[in-house]
Formats: structure tokens, sequence, C-alpha cells
């Protein structure tokens, strides 16, 4: 796969902003769990907020492909942000986007695109995740109103989002066909910030457990039609998923790059090791695996953009990139020795920020999962 | 007033270059390409006069290989309105580049010339400074700060000795040292947007202009590799050193 005239400045203008606006701050942004809201403004204005989103609901108007290009390159700039950027793209615009009303699309989608406001997605219950059907969250009518009662549990921005979508139950009865979607403002009395996770890695996300206690919303909060929440929830998943493997692929490239430099530098024995073929061929190893993870992740996007059906193929360039990011990430630590291990270096943080692509947006065995059924079918 | 500009494409500054195995160059095959930075500077200036009403129409010239084409494009993606590219696969030495401008600039009617004090792959510094006279017009070189006003061009320009500041009347040649600002991060729908912009290309024989090189190049090779230091015993050690040894004082 050869990248066009247009994807290679796409790539080289989100490089030169990640590498010159991002990673100097990473560490500092770990160690003191801040949000990186500026870094997230001057996102937003180069057009990385809403990438998908025609322009006229305020998006850059790209492709999938763009999209890739853009969460390695961020992601390989500091991994939090990247999630935040992931979120937002698949997740608040591309739902919005698909099944916003005209209303709605005016209202949230263009700041949503634009990055001048913030989503985050609410599906997630502290029992259950990938099993979607199992929420427990009630959204009763009353009347011209829903309230809302709950528990959402891991919301990435769940603290500093403006916009809400919320899966919850309307008619129990109903099973999955009873599940709708809402867009929730944040500052709706009984949209509860119940407490911030701490987590092993990209402290500068917060990923909140929200509360929803007798949250009160206008009917016209409710996203597409009532009972096609399950059906929303679940559409997106090849975007998301494409969107995490970019990022495995972006944090995996950082730790390989670290890796690279520090052996260049680190002499024993009167030479770089870089010379000494045990950590030469290590590096070989981490930059294969590394590539072909990354054409996966290519291949994945381009299918969405050509409007094939790729879930299949995003679940396995899911599984596969994580599973290859948390393995270089290993070796780059290993690469680095003790000083792997220590914060003045940044594989540890890689690695802890990495991790987690093995387990959201479906874990790898979810991933499994989906690529076993396909193979059965 | 229309304003031209000049990019060059060079080996990216991250790259770490190596001669050819003949002595007769450097290597630039694989190894990735990009625009001189010092011209990226010259395009963030000219589109920041256009964003301040200063400039109706900015014009950005290439000269070099098709690939100068994916150059153009950045430029265009950071605001340039179109775009026109000189094409020729021969060695393309300052004057002959200067001749090129001369002609276009000529043909443009352009007000003023911005480009790159110096490209970072031969670091000549003489393009800007061959053009201003060919065209016999005003040149502020090493820019910090311009500023355009009836007709007039104050420009702020670092010499060794610290700063000058001169006033040109227009049309001139103004080329752009790196404190004059820092260019704008590409945004996404720009570079789409770029896309669409007109890139003509010419060739240098239907600008009428000799390109045929002035200089040879008799042999490049890697600077001598830095030795280590050495510790002296004392200031008087150190004073002698450099009287005697280096011949520096």
């Amino acid at each position: 796969m050869i990248l066009t005239t247009e994807q290679e400045m796409i790539r080289d203008s989100m490089r030169s902003f990640a590498q010159e606006r991002l990673a100097p701050f990473a560490a500092e942004w770990d160690k003191s769990h801040a949000f990186p809201a500026q870094a997230i403004k001057e996102l937003g204005k180069l057009g990385a907020m809403g990438m998908v989103v025609p322009e006229e609901w305020g998006g850059a108007g790209m492709d999938y492909m763009s999209l890739v290009l853009t969460l390695e390159e961020i992601a390989a700039g500091d991994g939090s942000t990247s999630t935040i950027v992931s979120v937002q793209n698949s997740l608040a615009c591309g739902i919005t986007l698909r099944y916003g009303s005209k209303a709605q699309k005016e209202e949230w989608l263009k700041p949503l695109a634009r990055g001048e406001k913030l989503g985050c997605f609410c599906l997630t219950e502290p029992h259950t995740g990938s099993d979607a059907s199992a929420i427990t969250t009630r959204a009763d009518r009353d009347g011209d109103f829903f309230i809302l009662n709950g528990v959402k549990q891991f919301i990435t921005s769940g603290k500093n989002a403006d916009v809400a979508i919320v899966i919850a139950i309307t008619d129990k009865a109903a099973g999955k066909k009873g599940i709708s979607c809402f867009l929730v403002p944040t500052n709706t009395p009984g949209y509860i910030v119940a407490r911030l996770e701490d987590k092993m890695g990209q402290h500068a996300t917060d990923t909140a457990q929200i509360l929803f206690e007798n949250c009160r919303i206008p009917a016209s909060c409710l996203m597409g039609k009532e009972g096609e929440g399950y059906k929303i929830a679940l559409s997106n998943l090849e975007a998301g998923r494409i969107g995490i493997a970019a990022q495995a692929v972006g944090m995996a490239r950082s730790a390989l790059d670290a890796a690279i430099r520090y052996a260049k530098d680190r002499v024993t024995f009167g030479v770089p090791i870089i010379e000494h073929q045990a950590v030469n061929f290590r590096l070989v190893d981490m930059a294969t695996q590394l590539d072909a993870a990354r054409l996966m992740v290519w291949r994945a996007a381009s299918l969405k953009d050509a409007g094939k059906p790729c879930l299949t193929e995003a679940s396995m360039a899911k599984l596969f990139a994580s599973e290859v990011a948390e393995k270089v990430c290993t070796d780059a630590i290993q690469i680095h020795g003790g000083y792997g291990y220590v914060s003045d270096f940044p594989v540890e943080r890689i690695y802890r920020d990495m991790r987690v692509c093995q387990i959201y947006e479906g874990a790898s065995d979810i991933q499994r999962l989906v690529i076993g059924r396909a193979l059965a079918q | 007033m229309k304003i031209l500009v000049a990019v060059k494409r060079v080996v990216d500054y991250n790259v770490k270059v190596r001669v050819k195995s003949d002595n007769s160059g450097v290597d630039i095959a694989n190894v990735k390409m990009s625009m001189n930075p010092f011209d990226e500077i010259a395009v963030e200036e000219a589109v920041r006069l256009k964003e301040a009403g200063m400039v109706t129409e900015i014009i950005v010239v290439s000269a070099g290989p098709t690939q100068c084409q994916e150059t153009l494009r950045t430029a265009l993606a950071i605001g340039a309105d179109r775009a026109i590219l000189v094409e020729s696969d021969a060695d393309l030495q300052p004057l002959a580049v200067a001749k090129i401008l001369k002609a276009l600039a000529d043909k443009e009617q352009a007000q003023m010339v911005i480009l790159g004090k110096q490209a970072i792959d031969d670091d000549s510094n003489q393009t800007g400074q061959m053009l201003a006279a060919l065209l016999d017009i005003p040149q502020a070189t090493f820019a910090s700060k311009v500023v355009i006003a009836d007709g007039k061009a104050t420009v702020t320009r670092e010499v060794d000795g610290g700063l000058e500041t001169i006033a040109l009347t227009l049309p001139a040649v103004i080329t752009t040292d790196l404190r004059l600002n820092e260019p704008r991060y590409v945004t996404l729908p720009n570079i789409m947007k770029a896309k669409k912009k007109t890139l003509e290309i010419v060739k240098p024989e239907e600008l009428g202009v000799d390109i045929a090189p002035r200089l040879k190049t008799l042999k490049v090779e890697e600077p001598p590799k830095r030795t280590a230091g050495v510790m002296v015993a004392d200031v008087a050690a150190l004073v002698e050193k450099l009287k005697n040894e280096a011949k520096v004082i």
C-alpha cells in the first residue's frame, strides 16, 4: 500500500504537530494527571476532532484512511491524547453524524466536529461491557421528558465532556429492542461524576464512573428512534476498532523509536548495543511486526472507505496491532535494561499507556470471538 | 498586490545525509524530501500578508523534478493560491533558479518575491540576491520582520552586529531568516482544498531561460569526524595550546 500525496501531507502535518506539541509534554501530563485541554483545542482547529464528518457539519470531510494516519501520529506523540481524539471521532462524532436529527447535528455535531465541545460515550456499566444487552441503566418516560437512572463505568472524558451519548433501557420487556440512545448535556442535574479511576496508564485522560440520578432530559434528546439504541451502540464498532488499532501502532512506534535511539547511544563492550546482534535482531522483529500491524490497520480502513464490510478485518487489525504493540513495548523496555523500568525514559510510560489497547473497545478475546464466529460461519 | 514565493524541495532536515560512494554528491534516493524550512517561513509570511489584506494573490513557484509538485501542494495547503512548477531534471544552480524566477516575476507582474535566505541542502545563499540584481529591484535579505505600507516594505534584517531596519520601494525581493515567523501546522481540510488549486507545469525553455550550469562540482566529501578533546592541566597550558597549536590567539 502506497500513500497518496495528500495522505502523506496529512501524516506529515500531524507528525510535526504531535512531535512538537504533544511528545515533549507527555511525561509531564502523565505525572500530573493533567488533561491536555490546550492540545485538544489546537487539534480541533487542525480538523482532527471530526475527521470523517463532512465540512457542512464542521468536520474535515476526510476518510478513515486519513483518520488512522492521524491517530497513529497523535498516539506516537501522546497515548492519552490519542484516546480522547479517538473517542471524539469514532463515537461522539461518528454516532451523531449517522443518527442525529438535523437539530441535534446543528446543536452538537458542529461544535463536536470542530473540537469546541467534547463528547463521551456511556455504554459500559460496572457489571457489563461487551455484552451490551445486559445493561440496566433506565430511561423512563415522563410526558415530554425521560428520567435516567443507573451507573456507567470507564467513561473516557466523562468529566471533561460537554455532552454524553447514553445508552439506556426504555422498555425492559422488549429486550435488545427496548434499548434507546440519548444525547445528554453533562451539565444536566443528575449527571454525576461519581469517581475518577486511578489507572495504570493514560493518566491524562479522565476515565469516569458516571452516576445518573433522576437525570431529567427533554424527549428531544432521544437520538434515532426509541428502541434503536442497541443497534446504534454497535453501529460504529469497526471504526472504533480500527481507531484503537491505529493508536496501538502509534504508541508502539514511539517505543520502537526510543529503543532504536537508546541502542545507538548505549555502549557496552566497546560498541553501541545496536551492533550486538541480539539487540539488533530484536529491533528488526519489533519493526517488522509493527509494519505488519500497520498494514492491517490500513487495509481495514481502506475497506471501510470503500463501503465494504470489514468487521472481521477491523477485529483482526485491533487484535493483532494491540498484541504486537504490547510485545514491542515490552521489548523496548528490555533493550533499555534498568533504564526502561524508570520514568526518566519514555518506554515505561508508553507501555502503561498502550496496555489498555488490548482491553478497551472489545478486549482481545472479544475480537477472537468475532473473528471466530466469521470462521465458523 | 501579487506576491511570488519560491520553494525548494530538499532532503528533510531530520535525515542524516550520506555522501555517494563515488563522491559525486549526496545520496537522495529513498530519502525523505520536504520543503526547505526557510521557504516554509516565506510561504507563511506571504499567507499572513494576505490574511492582513496586503496581498491579493500568492503564486508559489518551484524549479526541479516532477516530485516538486508535492512541495508545491504543501505550499498550497499552507495557503498559497496557485502554483507553478518549472520542471527540469537538470542540475539547477542558484543563477539558473534566479533567471527562472525573474522570468516568472516579469510574466506575473509580481510586486514582491519572497524566498528563503538559503536552502538547507547546498546552503548557497545566492538565489535571492541574484534575482534582485537580475530584476534590478531592491532587496532585503535575512528578514526577521516585514511590514508593508504605502507601496513600501519596512524590513528588519538580522545582521552580524544585531538588527538593521531598512525601507524598500516595491517591487522588491525579500529573503527570510528563521525568526521571521513560526509556520502554522497545515490543517486537514486545507490539504484537501490544495488538491483542487491550479498547479501549472512549464519547462525552462518555454521561459526562454538558459539554465546551463556555471559551476562544476569536483568532489563531495564528508566533513572530518570530530575527534575527542583533551584535558589540560591548567590555564597556562590552555593558553599555550591556543597560541602554538591551534594558533587562534
